[in-house]
Parts: C-alpha cells; structure tokens; sequence
C-alpha cells in the first residue's frame, strides 16, 4: 500500500540570485530560513519524501530565479519535487519539468481559468498537477445561513470554507469544499490543501477542514498550514484521509528532522517509508 | 553519499526517443559518478549499457522508438545490459492493452494490462518493493523498501521474469529481469537512496 509522505515546504523570495527560503506566520510576517536547494539536499538526506517550492512572489521577471533552484536542486535530490507560485500557463509549467520538476502546484491561476486544470492534466499528466487550495473558515451561526456552501462543523461552530488567491491577499467567495470536487473532476492528481486560520500558528492542521476535503476527493490530500509537533502531524493522519502532511517551520528552525518525525510515525503505527 | 558512488569506470548511454524528461535519469547517473552519454540519434548508439526511459503512451512510445530498435536488438544479442524504466519497461513486451493494435518489442512474453484494482488509477505515490527472487543482481545489497511509481499499466508476463512485486490492492509487476535485460515499472531516478542503489547495481554489471 502507498505509504504517507512527509513533504517540507520551501516557501521561496527569489529577490536574491539563489533565492531565499522564508517562513511567514498567517501569510504576513516573513523571517529567513536559507538557501533553498541547500534545504532540500538536507530535508532529502534525511528522508522527505517531496519537496515542495512555492515562488511566495510569484512574479513572472524572477521565472528564471525557480528554474535555476529547481535545475540545482536536481542534480542532488532524487524524490519528486514541486513547484509552485506564479504559474499561469502550460509554458510555464513546461520550464520547470524541463529544469527537473515532477509536479506543478497552482492556484490563483487555476481559479481565475480552471481550464488550465484541464490542459495540465492533458499535457503533463494528473499526476503532474497539484492544485493548491487556500482556505479560510467563514462562521456561521447555522448550516441554514449559508445554504448555497458546503458547512462544517467544528469545535469552534459552524463553517464553511472560502478560497483565497494571491497567497491570502485576496478572497474569492468561491467554496473551497465545492472546489476541491471540481478540480477532482478536471484532472487534478492532488490538492495541496492550505488552512489560513493555522498557518503559520504551531497549533496544528485545521482537522475539520483535512477531514472533510479528504472524505470528499479520491485524490491524494496534502494538509497544510499549523504544523508545531509530531503529534500534530499524527493527528492529522489519525484523524482524517490525507495521505501526506506538509511542514515548514518545525524543519526549517530544527525543532524536528524529517528522520524523527518518521520514526515517531512508524512507532505510532503510521505506515512511512523509512530508509 | 559518497557510499553511493561507482569505483568502476562506468560508461552507460541514455536513449532520448522525446518521452518525457531525461533529466531526473541523468542527474541520478552523473551523481553515481559514471560517464553518461544522451543519445537522439539512433545511428550513434555505441556498444554499452543503455537506459530507455520513458514516460506516456506506448503507442506513442514506440512510434518514437522504432528507429532505435535495430540498435537495441544488436546490444540484447550481444548480452549488453539494457534497463527500462517505467514505460521503457512496458516497451519489452509483446503488447498493450493501452493501444492493441500496436506491436511491443517483443523481448519478453506477455502483455501490457491495465492494473486490475479498485484503488484510485494512476498509482501514484511511494509503494513497498517485494523481492521474490533475491539471485537477481539489481538486488545486490538491497532489502525490501519504498520505491516511486507513477502507472495505470503494468506487465502481466507468460515467462518466469518476475522478481519483484508491489501491492496496489492487487498484486502489480514492479521488476522484470530475463537475460541481461532488465525493466523497472517505478521511478529509481525519484526514489530516494533504494533507487540509486538499484541503478548503481546496473551500473556495476
């Protein structure tokens, strides 16, 4: 049986020539984290099982910054890598398969034009295409409120989802539930699914929300967003369908190393690839 | 990684029939320290080891490679080791159910079959490697561990070759070996330190 994947997270300022891995907390304050292919050799020799970038600038002009990070990174590191931030295209997608991606992450891009789900799929393959969804919980005081959304209940109230682009900068009133079935149905291999209210917080996943979008979707879900401890991501293995979680901080400050959060997970009974 | 390295002087050419990027293939082989050429040109192809990798159709697949077929069967005749990767692998049968009315190269009995499992098609992620038959030199060194795959078909043989499996809610053909012919359904380029080792014991063959 596939076994579940512990994929850190470079989120990537491509400012600088090699770029820089840094870290916010819920999308705003930024600290730096360092050289991004560097990390990976590292967070790859100690077992990740994916990495993923994300361009957190997203810009067009500093395209060439990712691809030579990802060209890098590629000759060292020998799991699948992911890149993510800024691609609107099938173009754009293509030069970074060239330079040794496996996958592409989108979201904004897919939002605006979910037909590009469709043409990455066509083009690349499902298992290429990842998309990214940012959501955010909306509280309501009943299901009856927002009749035309999927509610959720969680341990604060009832809510539903909504999907941000522009890395949280803006929200788009679209159900990121009723989404995620959508990009299932274009040809989505994968749904890196993002918790605005945790990121960046330490507390842990959105439990709630992993759980509803993994029930849902047959495709693999990555949970994102809130990562603090090893038991916060036996929680959300324990608790819901996702089969990878992804982490940034605990990796990057070295609280953990990928190597012990795999082991916890193995004596926990969790099924992990330990080398 | 220095463990990781070939001591021997090691020559292997990669075949570029345009399915799918090479790069990954490459990068793993340059970092196991060996010479590695990437041929285009299906008149250039030199008297050693040889990768076919791939990824796609197979009708496409073979369309693609047809030109290089006179090649590859003079290095299958002169017991040169040949590994296929993935659809590379699929390559060496006799058919496919993904396009019947295209001929395979043959090399092995059996066909191509769509994976007969009630899991989410393509498999697509890290699987857990069965050895069955431990004798086979790509083995070497080597105990049951994750690999990567990415696939909706696999190979159903009607000769012995089978010598490792994975299990995706039915069991599915991960290692062929016959001769010195060897295929790979998974992606040892993308699978950590166990797929290095297994194209280092290529290497060394």
């Amino acid at each position: 049986m596939i076994c579940r994947r512990i994929i850190p997270c470079l989120d990537c300022d491509l400012a600088i020539p090699e770029g820089r891995v840094v870290k916010g907390v819920e999308f705003k304050q930024i600290r730096y984290a360092g050289v991004p292919w560097q990390l990976a050799k590292k967070y790859y020799e100690d077992g990740a099982d994916e990495i993923v970038f994300l361009d957190i600038t997203a810009s067009h002009e500093k395209r060439e910054t990712m691809v030579h990070i990802i060209e890098k990174t590629s000759e060292n590191v020998f799991v699948p890598l992911t890149v993510g931030g800024g691609i609107r295209t099938v173009e754009d997608a293509r030069k970074v398969f060239n330079a040794g991606a496996d996958k592409v992450s989108v979201n904004t891009a897919a939002i605006k034009n979910p037909n590009l789900i469709n043409q990455l799929a066509k083009h690349f393959g499902s298992q290429a295409c990842v998309v990214a969804i940012d959501a955010k919980r909306r509280y309501v005081k009943s299901p009856r409120d927002a009749e035309d959304k999927i509610v959720v209940e969680t341990p604060e109230g009832f809510c539903w989802f909504e999907c941000s682009i522009y890395g949280g900068r803006q929200f788009t009133g679209l159900d990121a539930l009723k989404w995620a079935l959508e990009v299932e149905q274009r040809g989505a291999g994968e749904i890196l699914l993002t918790s605005m209210d945790k990121d960046g917080t330490v507390e842990g996943y959105d439990i709630p929300l992993t759980k509803a979008v993994s029930e849902m979707v047959n495709i693999p879900v990555i949970a994102s967003g809130g990562c603090g401890t090893l038991e916060h991501i036996y929680e959300v293995f324990n608790k819901t369908q996702a089969t990878a979680a992804l982490a940034a901080s605990i990796f990057h400050y070295g609280t953990y190393r990928v190597k012990e959060v795999k082991e916890y997970l193995a004596k926990k009974g969790v099924t992990v690839r330990l080398e | 990684m220095s463990d990781l390295q070939t001591n021997r002087k090691v020559k292997v050419t990669i075949i570029d029939y345009g399915m799918g990027n090479i790069r990954s293939v490459y990068n793993a082989l340059k970092h196991l320290g060996v010479d590695v050429t990437i041929i285009s040109n299906p008149s250039n192809l030199p008297l050693e080891k040889i990768i076919i990798p791939g990824v796609g159709g197979f009708e496409d697949g073979m369309r693609n490679l047809k030109p290089f077929i006179p090649s590859i069967e003079k290095l299958l005749d002169l017991n040169i080791p040949i590994l296929g990767i993935c659809l590379g692998l699929q390559m060496f049968f006799e058919e496919s159910e993904e396009s019947l009315n295209v001929k395979g190269l043959g090399f092995m009995k059996g066909k191509v079959v769509k994976i007969r499992t009630n899991l989410k098609l393509p498999q697509i992620g890290w699987n857990k490697l069965t050895i069955r038959k431990r004798e086979c030199p790509l083995f070497k060194d080597i105990e049951n561990g994750y690999v990567y795959f990415v696939h909706s078909y696999h190979a159903e043989p009607e000769e012995d070759v089978v010598v490792a499996t994975t299990n995706y809610g039915c069991e599915v053909t991960a290692v062929v070996w016959k001769n010195n012919l060897y295929g790979v359904q998974f992606h040892p380029e993308k699978s950590g330190r166990l797929g290095l080792k297994i194209l280092k014991n290529f290497l060394e063959l």
